[in-house]
């Protein structure tokens, strides 16, 4: 155990250690120790788990549900305004119309092949309103009880921030755990800064079974982001990089660990996810 | 009431963002770079500026904001590397109305002005330089999208006589002028061009 009189060189060591997005060449640097009393297997965690019962929704720009790679939806949604002018949530049948959440949908798939997917569509098409469209799908998603809700988006409109810190909060406390895409640089937006939620950088291997725990938060986790074989509404694939696609790998450990222990809370699922990362000694 | 917007402003700006699509093709050696900016009102995207393949067609065309890789980029913030874009039948025809030729990668990521408020796209397509990692790119590309979107909001505050937030904007040159002094030779040639127009935009503010 580091002994507390060392905890200000730690903190200095801290600075040097890569913050915002993790090449294999530093992979050597962010060795995490823990004297955690028991270990936490990744076989205990979500060994032989399908991702069966559980359930997770994708906020995005809708998904092609119809795409071999996705396998079809348990929902999918659309925030719109609705004539009185107030954000409403309705059935969609639009699909996917930008592509972004379909490459989401088919990598939750990819690593949790018996999962439950919904989506909720975000893609206003005046692409000013984010934070208000956010907000709806975020508390549409926490009415419905998803297990996972995963954001490969953030906005940085301060006058959502409070809101959205509420409700990850509340997901926090009750039984759904957000997942959010960070930025690869300090840019303030959100929800991906609050502690709440688990937050995604990507590193630069191809194993989609390995991720990191950032000893220098706030993004927390490195999970692959980097040349991916995604599904491309219209039935195609391409290969994507951006922590747009390392998010989803995380929802879908997510899933399958909260599939075998269904009665694990949000916090204890981040711990779990921090116990079983790649660079921490209790993992092996 | 706001002042109307001034000719000579909106000329400096106008050559300023054709510097920066020209940088940023330069800076990873792309066969054309592109600026979006949105228009809320028709909510559609329109092209600004372009570099290389398509540059003389393409400024001024329109398409709708809420679809396509370029809406997704503003809708979600989050910028975004797609490779192989031929492999997707659908993606490829949209990136041809886009762009007027099919790229083979394209690079995207959002323009966003203070506040966060979403002003546009920076698109860089069939980059050709792969001497920087991936996770290197994508940093340089926010980077470069963050002081282009200063560069937006600049404009488009003096098309509508809106005022101009610039806190930040220091640190943001600092950075951006430390990842332009790692490049060399022509890149590094073009980064000069760049910082330049910036600094010419700054005089023809003072004194105009």
């Amino acid at each position: 155990m580091r002994p507390l009189a060392a905890a200000d060189a730690y903190e200095d060591e801290l600075l040097e250690l890569p913050a915002w997005s993790l090449s294999a060449a530093e992979r050597a640097h962010i060795e995490v120790a823990t004297d955690w009393p028991c270990p936490v297997t990744r076989e205990w965690a979500w060994g032989g788990s399908t991702g069966a019962g559980a359930r997770v929704c994708v906020v995005d720009t809708g998904v092609d549900a119809g795409h071999p790679l996705v396998g079809g939806l348990e929902q999918a949604v659309v925030v719109h305004e609705a004539a009185d002018g107030a954000l409403a949530v309705a059935d969609d049948d639009a699909g996917d119309v930008g592509g972004h959440g379909t490459a989401c949908a088919g990598i939750v798939r990819a690593l949790a092949p018996q999962c439950s997917l919904a989506s909720a569509r975000v893609l206003d098409p005046d692409a000013t309103g984010r934070g208000a469209v956010l907000l709806a799908a975020v508390e549409w998603a926490l009415e419905q009880r998803f297990d996972v809700i995963s954001l490969s988006l953030s906005t940085r409109r301060p006058e959502f921030a409070w809101r959205l810190q509420e409700l990850t909060a509340r997901a926090y406390f009750g039984r759904s755990l957000v997942v959010a895409a960070a930025q690869n640089r300090p840019v303030e937006s959100y929800p991906w800064r609050f502690p709440g939620v688990v937050s995604v950088g990507s590193h630069d291997e191809a194993d989609p079974w390995t991720f990191y725990a950032n000893p220098r938060p706030p993004a927390e986790l490195f999970a692959r982001g980097v040349d991916i074989e995604v599904p491309w509404p219209g039935g195609g694939t391409v290969r994507a990089t951006g922590n747009s696609f390392a998010t989803p790998h995380v929802a879908a450990l997510c899933a399958l660990i909260r599939s075998k222990h269904a009665l694990l809370t949000p916090p204890q699922l981040k711990t779990v996810l921090s116990l079983t990362a790649s660079n921490v000694a209790s993992a092996a | 009431m706001s002042p109307p917007p001034s000719p000579a402003a909106d000329q400096a700006l106008r050559a300023l963002l054709q510097r920066i699509v020209e940088t940023a093709r330069a800076i990873f050696g792309a066969a054309a770079s592109s600026v979006f900016l949105l228009d809320a009102g028709r909510r559609e995207l329109v092209f600004e500026a372009v570099a290389g393949e398509g540059a003389g067609e393409l400024v001024g065309r329109r398409f709708p904001a809420g679809s396509g890789i370029a809406g997704s980029v503003l809708a979600t913030g989050e910028p975004v590397v797609i490779d192989d874009v031929r492999r997707d039948p659908r993606f490829g025809q949209e990136a041809a109305e886009s762009t007027g030729f099919v790229p083979e990668t394209l690079m995207a990521v959002p323009l966003e002005g203070s506040g966060g408020r979403a002003l546009g796209v920076l698109e860089v397509l069939d980059r050709r330089d792969r001497s920087r990692s991936p996770l290197e790119e994508l940093e340089l590309l926010g980077l470069f999208a963050a002081q282009a979107a200063i560069a937006l909001e600049l404009l488009t505050s003096a098309r509508g006589g809106e005022a101009v937030a610039t806190e930040d904007d220091g640190a943001l040159l600092a950075d951006v002028a430390a990842a332009l002094a790692r490049l060399e030779g022509d890149r590094r040639d073009a980064a000069r061009l760049l910082l330049r127009a910036f600094r010419d935009l700054a005089d023809g503010s003072a004194t105009g």
